[in-house]
């Protein structure tokens, strides 16, 4: 990409904020968020990011995105990550390891089943 | 058919203790006889926070938020909310005009937490540029280049009353107008990054930086743009690799997307930043001492007027901000200065983040606005105390700061407010402590940290840390005298007036702090050559009651010393001249016959 001008900058930022509502509601993707901040990797999030790139591998799922994030400011329940599917609530899962990452590919993503035991809310709302 | 409804229960401790495993089951058992248990799923959660109202109950997708729900109610909720669709008015979370709110985001400080500073961490990926732009990243930049001067910008932070947020509070737009209005003489001024972050527990900046470093980047280009300098540094401390790698990530990108550089989107501004490790010395947060330490120095503060304002980088104008004030500027200046200004306190406005850490159920990073109370943050977003434990004291402002006792729980945390309880803000750790630590111990762990951390310039600093530290380790090991209180006081005071920088002058705080709401527990060590929490091992001393006592020989096996005796049946005997007071019998009886005293 090009050094941007002034309207390449509003155009990009409309363009992207529109691609990620869509991607959201038509569900036709499944984002899956990996807070990866140090308190995070120190937590083995490295491990759970492993674990759904074998798994989503093996059962040769589509259209599932993992992405990488900060911390979510959740420090006690690390590794944490988000789930956003359509269909499903937005889901925040806390203590997540290798096994509770396998559960989230087999119960969440694929019987549409929440996780007991690991769901959290997320810390605050957005501002507006 | 599907699952179309998810009934999510607080499973945290403080709701747990009130019954909510009894609400998840009777909840479950409602679903089956009603004849929906096929569509709804029913999971326990995590802290949701807001504890003083818990048990909380949340149904999804429509984000109902049920509050002191009790088990008795599961049947009404069931019934009205998933059979018929209608929410059940009582139980929703109520505002203080007693208006039932019907939805998760019509709830104030819900979970009694603001997330502006924080607003991208945890949501954006932190290597995509194109994340950030999206949530209205450089959308500030773009306004301040093409639509205001330098002047309308130092107006919008004076509305707004942003101050500070590296502890001392000092008003954000004072500060960039004083550089801004250093006569023009054309030589360089600079912008500076403070991301030296060494208080112990404190972690808010790596976080930021981790999470959302195009914000600093914007932030301190608007700082550029401001104060006429086109260089900037951001000086972090090399223990801080995952943060370094991704500001040179990001920053790497702004240049190739024109957002940093040379003639900025085609404004004709001009602006580079540069990163600057340090070695990890705790004065290199004070900002002369980072400015020399840029410069190739020693990291040693220089007396001031002049300030770096003023007279900073290589005797240059600069202005100089904490990663987390920086933070709010891209946010401010989008959204306008009044927006920000409505939130906090009369005297400090927007929100602080915290990392509360030590004995808290809730560990974690916290950001609420100004004039959230220390109960709040404690009870509600942190879960409170584990173990049933009794509080004790939470020390803000790291080593310079002081400890606040659960008399003060409700004081509204803001920059005055802490002063006067003899605290401060500080960066924004926060500390929680219990029954079971000795506040002397805590007092010299902080003056150990400050002692190793003093660059040793000034007399004041150097050795008077040396001698408080000395004195206190005196008292813990049961040598203390009454006189010693008073020259604890004198050494103090002539710390605070004589030091050369922040350091020095904040190093007694912990000290004059745990006297003044402690006084009781430095007399037991004085007088009474006891510590009631166990802690000192000087003054601890472990013995069996021999009337509790059945011999059943697990503290003898516990034991890595073996100075315990006794046979298999019969009461056992700690020799107390071998105990070396670890503590281990006391954890590993099942019989509470093993006494510290």
């Amino acid at each position: 990409m090009a050094k941007m001008s002034l309207a390449d900058l509003k155009a990009l930022r409309d363009q992207k904020r529109s691609e990620m509502a869509r991607r959201t509601s038509e569900g036709k993707i499944v984002d899956i968020i990996i807070g990866m901040g140090t308190c995070g990797i120190a937590a083995g999030a490295k491990d759970v990011l492993n674990t759904f790139v074998e798994e989503i591998n093996s059962k040769q799922l589509e259209g599932i995105v993992i992405k990488q994030t900060g911390c979510m400011g959740l420090c006690h329940s690390e590794p944490t990550v988000e789930v956003h599917m359509a269909g499903m609530p937005d889901t925040i899962y806390g203590n997540v390891n290798s096994e509770v990452a396998r559960k989230i590919i087999g119960d969440h993503i694929q019987g549409k089943k929440l996780v007991s035991g690991h769901v959290f809310d997320k810390p605050a709302t957005d501002i507006k | 058919m599907g699952i179309s409804n998810y009934v999510l229960v607080c499973g945290g401790t403080g709701c747990e203790s009130t019954k909510s495993d009894t609400i998840y089951k009777n909840l479950m058992a409602a679903a089956d006889k009603a004849g929906i248990g096929e569509t709804v799923q029913i999971v326990k959660t995590g802290c949701f926070g807001l504890c003083e109202k818990g048990p909380i109950v949340k149904f999804l997708p429509d984000e109902s938020f049920y509050v002191e729900v009790k088990p008795e109610d599961t049947d009404e909720l069931v019934n009205e909310h998933l059979v018929k669709g209608r929410k059940v008015e009582r139980l929703l979370y109520k505002n203080e005009k007693q208006e039932a709110l019907h939805k998760e985001d019509d709830i104030p400080f819900y979970q009694k937490q603001k997330r502006i500073v924080l607003r991208n961490c945890g949501v954006i990926n932190p290597e995509d540029i194109t994340e950030y732009i999206a949530r209205d990243g450089y959308a500030a930049l773009e306004k301040v280049l093409f639509e205001m001067t330098p002047d309308q910008v130092v107006e919008e932070l004076k509305t707004a009353g942003l101050r500070g947020r590296g502890g001392a509070g000092f008003p954000t737009w004072m500060k960039w107008n004083f550089t801004k209005s250093v006569p023009d003489d054309g030589g360089p001024r600079y912008v500076v990054c403070n991301a030296d972050e060494g208080d112990p527990g404190a972690y808010m900046d790596r976080s930021t930086l981790e999470g959302d470093p195009h914000s600093i980047i914007e932030a301190m280009t608007i700082a550029g743009f401001t104060t006429g300098a086109n260089q900037g540094f951001i000086y972090i401390r090399a223990e801080y690799p995952l943060a370094i790698d991704r500001l040179k990530i990001a920053m790497a990108q702004a240049k190739e997307y024109g957002l940093l550089g040379e003639n900025i989107l085609g404004s004709g501004f001009n602006f580079d930043l540069e990163i600057r490790l340090g070695a990890g010395a705790f004065v290199c947060g004070e900002e002369t001492a980072l400015l020399a330490s840029i410069e190739g120095e020693r990291g040693m503060p220089r007396p001031r007027p002049p300030f770096p304002a003023v007279k900073g980088l290589w005797q240059r104008p600069t202005v100089i901000n904490n990663v987390e004030t920086y933070a709010n500027i891209p946010v401010i200046l989008t959204k306008g200065g009044e927006w920000f200004n409505k939130i906090g306190t009369e005297k400090s406005k927007g929100t602080k983040v915290f990392a509360l850490t030590g004995k808290i159920n809730n560990s974690g990073l916290v950001e609420v606005p100004m004039g959230t109370t220390l109960r709040e943050i404690i009870y509600d977003v942190g879960g409170g105390i584990p173990n049933g434990k009794a509080f004790k004291a939470v020390q803000t402002g790291g080593p310079s700061g002081g400890v606040i006792t659960a008399d003060y729980l409700d004081t509204p945390i803001d920059y005055d407010n802490l002063i006067s309880l003899g605290s401060m803000m500080g960066s924004g750790g926060m500390i929680v402590m219990d029954e079971d630590d000795c506040i002397l111990d805590v007092t010299k762990f902080y003056l150990e940290f400050s002692v190793e951390e003093s660059c040793g310039k000034c007399s004041p600093c150097r050795i008077g840390g040396k001698k408080l530290h000395g004195i206190l380790n005196r008292i813990t090991k049961g040598k203390g005298k009454m006189e010693d209180l008073e020259t604890l006081k004198k050494i103090g005071k002539a710390m605070q007036k004589a030091s050369l920088c922040g350091l020095g002058q904040t190093t007694p705080n912990p000290v004059m702090s745990t006297m003044k709401y402690f006084a009781d527990e430095y007399r037991a060590h004085i007088v009474d050559k006891k510590c009631p929490a166990g802690v000192c091992k000087d003054l601890v001393s472990y013995s069996i009651d021999a009337d509790k006592c059945i011999g059943c020989t697990v503290c003898a096996r516990k034991c890595p010393v073996n100075c315990i005796a006794g046979e298999r049946k019969s009461p056992h005997v700690i020799d107390k001249d071998k105990c070396i007071k670890c503590g281990a019998c006391f954890d590993a009886c099942k019989f509470n016959a093993v006494i510290v005293g």
